[in-house]
């Protein structure tokens, strides 16, 4: 029975079990939706780079206006000095953006509603923003725990509080996109079962929930993964220019 | 038929309410570490095949595409003001030779009417000459032949009257006295019938 609304999130072996060590690293489901979701975005800008004319198509002005949107975006955020981590930060809007769009097809399986995804995803970014941070300013990136122009006493507070900010980043972006998308997936399941369970009579008011919140699920696939882009801008912006 | 079709689904609805509501949560299946590695292998592994082609073959190619375009859309409006700027040019060069041309067909004009006014004025002078020739000519005669008339006038004067004397009277009359009478009627009043 597909009644519990958390089977969905249910990672489950497809092919046969694969080994290295002590590591199990089998194809899963997940596996499966990531690949798609980077299939997808690779033919889709391979055939949207193809061809260069004037006048473009509409796969080469999807291609187009994605790569000046988030170029926009960097810029925008960033400035000029982020442009060499153009391509990871379109990478990933990208990646995320097609893993939630992917599981807003019934029946498919969303990577980013897993926690440990986003986490690997968000901790990434975080070790390598602190990595450009301390290249790029030496320990003067310590200087972001220490705002200017704040007295003297309540310095010592707003250094905890600066430090316990910045290290739950990696935290706050993660949990961000992995509790929105479940707990929008797991709301559309338990519509769904109502409208199932209060059948032809009583279900209609559950189904057009329903549709309002594939709506709403939509925005929100492409909203979070728009957030997670510009947070990771805005992280790097810190670590590039130090305003503090 | 649709009555018992009605039940069932109010009857199997309850039961599949019970279903919904029932069963247990088995917790959240994210939390559950058994596929956690294999995730992260597999996310390393699409993510980071994503990043490497997107970022080696296609996104270059889509920002030299742009680059392209951008230079093309520069190069073609750089054309245009180009062509612009001559049409420009070539109008104003028309003007001028429109402006050189009317002048031209001014002076042009002008000549012409000056030639011609003086030609008709030549004309009219060597017409005026003829004409006051011809008026002093005609007048010459008129004058010979004025001063002709009163002798002619007396010859035919004496000549009819000796005539009509004859047939009156029959008898001819010398001709010395009556020339004398009619010169005397001339001298007295001649200057009325033929002016001065």
């Amino acid at each position: 029975m597909a009644a519990n609304p958390m089977t969905q999130f249910e990672v489950y072996r497809i092919g046969p079990e694969i080994k290295i060590g002590a590591f199990d690293i089998s194809f899963t489901n997940a596996s499966l939706f990531m690949v798609i979701s980077s299939m997808a975005i690779l033919i889709i800008f391979n055939f949207g780079s193809k061809k260069n004319s004037i006048l473009p198509n509409k796969i080469q002005l999807l291609g187009e206006l994605s790569y000046s949107f988030v170029s926009k975006m960097i810029n925008d955020t960033a400035g000029s000095k982020a442009k060499p981590y153009f391509s990871f930060i379109f990478s990933l809007f990208m990646f995320v953006l097609f893993c939630n769009m992917f599981g807003m097809i019934p029946y498919t399986f969303t990577v980013t509603s897993h926690i440990i995804v986003t986490f690997v995803l968000a901790a990434f970014i975080f070790i390598g923003v602190t990595i450009i941070g301390f290249i790029k300013h030496g320990f003067g990136y310590l200087k972001l725990f220490v705002p200017s122009g704040v007295p003297i006493v309540l310095l010592p507070l707003i250094i905890i509080i600066e430090i316990i900010s910045y290290l739950s980043r990696p935290i706050s972006l993660s949990v961000r996109l992995f509790a929105n998308m479940m707990a929008g997936h797991t709301m559309m399941k338990v519509f769904g079962g109502f409208v199932v369970s209060l059948g032809i009579i009583g279900g209609w008011l559950p189904l057009s929930f329903s549709v309002a919140l594939t709506g709403l699920e939509i925005l929100v696939a492409f909203l979070q993964a728009y957030v997670f882009a510009i947070l990771t801008c805005i992280y790097l912006n810190d670590a590039l220019n130090l305003h503090h | 038929m649709i009555k018992k079709i009605f039940f069932q689904f109010i009857f199997f609805n309850f039961f599949f309410l019970k279903e919904v509501f029932g069963a247990e949560s088995g917790g959240m299946p994210q939390l559950n570490p058994e596929f956690w590695i294999s995730q992260i292998f597999w996310l390393t592994l699409t993510f980071g095949t994503l990043y490497i082609i997107l970022s080696k073959l296609i996104l270059p190619k889509i920002s030299a595409n742009l680059e392209l375009r951008k230079s093309q859309i520069q190069e073609n409006i750089e054309a245009a003001e180009k062509q612009r700027e001559s049409s420009e040019n070539k109008q104003k060069e028309y003007d001028q030779i429109i402006l050189k041309t009317k002048l031209k067909a001014k002076d042009i004009f002008r000549d012409a009417r000056d030639k011609a006014l003086k030609d008709i004025n030549s004309k009219k002078e060597v017409l005026d000459n003829q004409i006051d020739d011809e008026i002093k000519k005609a007048e010459k005669e008129i004058e010979l032949l004025r001063k002709g008339a009163p002798e002619k006038i007396n010859k035919i004067a004496i000549e009819t009257s000796s005539e009509i004397v004859k047939k009156l009277i029959g008898a001819d009359i010398n001709n010395s006295s009556l020339s004398a009478i009619i010169e005397d009627l001339t001298k007295k009043s001649g200057d009325k019938y033929y002016g001065s």
